[in-house]
């Protein structure tokens, strides 16, 4: 299912915080991402959702100016990432993937320099570091040497220099990856508390994590967006899909083939087993192909193993359309 | 002005944080001892410090590199060269602050050898005008050996790599004027002696401020530092 991508205007008003035109990039032959357009309004929470090796990364490190994209253009607050680099810099907080820190750092000592460089007036930083430290939860641990945190605190300690200067625009790049389940429940609080004020951008492979977190989320797969949407539609708009998994005992093509001519089939998907192979067929919304189905297959002098029905979840479109096999 | 200044503290207090920075000073200060004491022991005392400089330069082929060799490699290493790329600091900015910070090292390495200087002038009666000269051309040669390890090091995630390679370009840009001796004579062996630290750094050594000599170091560590900003800008390419 190829979604249909919406153009977006010149008309769009107000002005969006974040503008991504056809972004392509290319680290090598191939392309990493490619033609991804996208608008965050003020003010939004928007998840960024794919597997890995979507290219999340790789459009993150476009938006807060790390690298300059192959093609395409990016505004943030109306500065063009690449001719305005500065400007863009001073309004994004980032929270890269891998949360790079100085180790053999303190906290506050991190903290003082990361807001020196983000140009914080040095009167303001002694009192925005203790406000950032309150609020990210790090009050016992502002004495202690970074490389000494566990996980969820380093994290912690990444979202603070993020959110240090008061930035416009949050992104933050798989913020609860690699961290105890206690840690995840604490960061998505405070992403929630972050993104009651801030545009936030965040990337994720969780998709209960998206839709808890975000208003928008769009899914991004193999460098293309292929959905785009409010958790809640995304779902909704399938939820009128009537799904029939079944397992058949036949070749695949010709299986797939036969599954295809039912009237009211909209899509067939297969995956290959050992010996028999697992079929994913959708219908029209209140269209029960139950009995087509067996038939076809048995006409096909295939083997039919078992058969299911059932209605999609958010989950499921998203298994759908990140490990969707070309036939 | 206020970044590159955040740049530059920042790695000063890591240097005097961990044992590299006082390591490092005391090597310096012990083989230029060793220097110095063979220029008092010079049978014909001319209270010169002729050998302490020349020695001093040889010192810093080792040193420089290993002040050097962290500053861009364990950003590469950490990864926090994106935050570093993604802070609103421009490229040169960063070089400027981490060059800055080694130079304050250098400065104080340097300092500390004014005690021999100190010994010289309480001892016996030194022209001060040679000792000058000498410090400039260490303090020039200094800051040219530490723009080529910034570049090593804006070039490989490994610290052993960047100071292992700028000792090399060290070691080369030093002895080739020896090699352009063997040559003798072409256009081929004047340019090479050109190029060498040895050749330019000599009259310092005696005593004679030549701006020859000067503009070429002031070059060489331009042109090492331009390389760095261009290296850590093509990081972004990767
Ligand atoms: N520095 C790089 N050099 C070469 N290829 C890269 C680099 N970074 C990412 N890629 C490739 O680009 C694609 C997208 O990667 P990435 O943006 O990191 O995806 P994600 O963050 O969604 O996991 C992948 O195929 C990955 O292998
Ligand atoms: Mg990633």
């Amino acid at each position: 299912m190829a979604t249909e991508y919406r153009e977006y205007g010149a008309s769009t008003n107000p002005p969006a915080m974040i503008q991504v035109r056809d972004l392509t990039h290319y680290y090598g032959p191939r392309p990493a991402i490619e033609g991804v357009s996208f608008d965050v309004q003020k003010g939004e929470v928007l998840g960024f959702l794919g597997p890995n090796g979507a290219g999340k990364t790789t459009t993150m490190r476009i938006l807060t100016g790390f690298m300059p994209p192959t093609q395409g253009k990016v505004t943030i607050a109306g500065f063009d990432v690449v001719e305005q680099s500065l400007e863009v810099r001073k309004r994004v907080g980032y929270l890269p993937e891998t949360v790079p820190l100085y180790t053999e750092m303190t906290v506050t000592g991190y903290l003082k320099y990361m807001g020196s460089l983000r140009g914080v007036a040095p009167k303001r930083l002694p009192v925005r570091i203790g406000e950032v430290i309150e609020l990210c939860r790090l009050g016992d641990y502002r004495k202690t040497i970074i490389g000494k945190l566990s996980k969820g605190f380093r994290q912690r300690v990444g979202i603070a220099q993020a959110i240090l200067h008061e930035p416009e625009v949050l992104v933050l790049d798989e913020p609860t990856i690699g961290i105890d389940p206690i840690q995840v429940v604490e960061t998505r609080r405070l992403i929630q508390d972050l993104g009651r004020e801030q545009t936030v951008v965040l990337s994720s492979h969780i998709l209960p994590e998206v839709s808890m977190l975000c208003q928008r989320v769009l899914i991004i797969h193999q460098g293309h967006i292929v959905a785009e949407d409010t958790p809640q539609r995304l779902a909704q708009s399938l939820q009128g899909v009537e799904r029939i998994e079944l397992e058949v005992r036949g070749p695949i093509a010709p299986v797939t083939a036969a599954l295809r001519r039912i009237n009211g089939v909209t899509e067939v998907t297969a995956t290959p087993g050992r010996n028999r192979h697992t079929f994913v067929v959708q219908a029209r919304h209140g269209q029960d192909l139950r009995d087509e189905i067996s038939k076809a297959i048995i006409d096909g002098g295939w083997g039919l193993l078992s058969m299911q029905m059932s209605t999609m979840s958010l989950e499921d479109i998203f298994l759908r359309l990140t490990t969707k096999e070309e036939l | 002005m206020r970044r590159i200044q955040a740049v530059a503290w920042k790695e000063i207090q890591v240097y005097f944080s961990s044992p590299m920075a006082y390591i490092v000073g005391l090597i310096f200060l012990g083989l230029t001892g060793f220097f110095f004491v063979r220029d008092l022991g010079d049978p014909f005392p001319e209270a010169s410090l002729e050998s302490f400089f020349q020695g001093a330069t040889l010192i810093l082929i080792l040193l420089a590199p290993t002040l050097t060799m962290r500053l861009l490699a364990e950003e590469r290493k950490l990864g926090t060269v994106e935050l570093l790329l993604t802070a609103p600091v421009r490229d040169w900015e960063v070089v400027a602050g981490k060059y800055l910070s080694v130079l304050v090292i250098l400065l104080a390495m340097m300092a500390m050898t004014g005690y021999y200087v100190l010994l010289l002038f309480v001892f016996a009666d030194p022209d001060p005008g040679p000792v000058y000269a000498g410090y400039l051309g260490l303090f020039l040669y200094g800051a040219a050996a530490l723009a080529i390890g910034l570049l090593t090091s804006a070039l490989t995630s490994n610290q052993i790599v960047s100071a292992v390679v700028a000792m090399g370009i060290l070691l080369v840009l030093y002895f080739t004027d020896f090699a352009a001796g063997a040559v003798k004579n072409t256009l081929g062996s004047r340019i090479i002696a050109e190029i060498s630290t040895k050749a330019h750094f000599d009259d310092f050594a005696l005593g004679v401020i030549d701006t020859k000599h000067v503009v070429y170091f002031i070059c060489l560590t331009a042109i090492f530092l331009f390389l760095t900003v261009r290296a850590l800008e093509a990081h972004r390419w990767k």
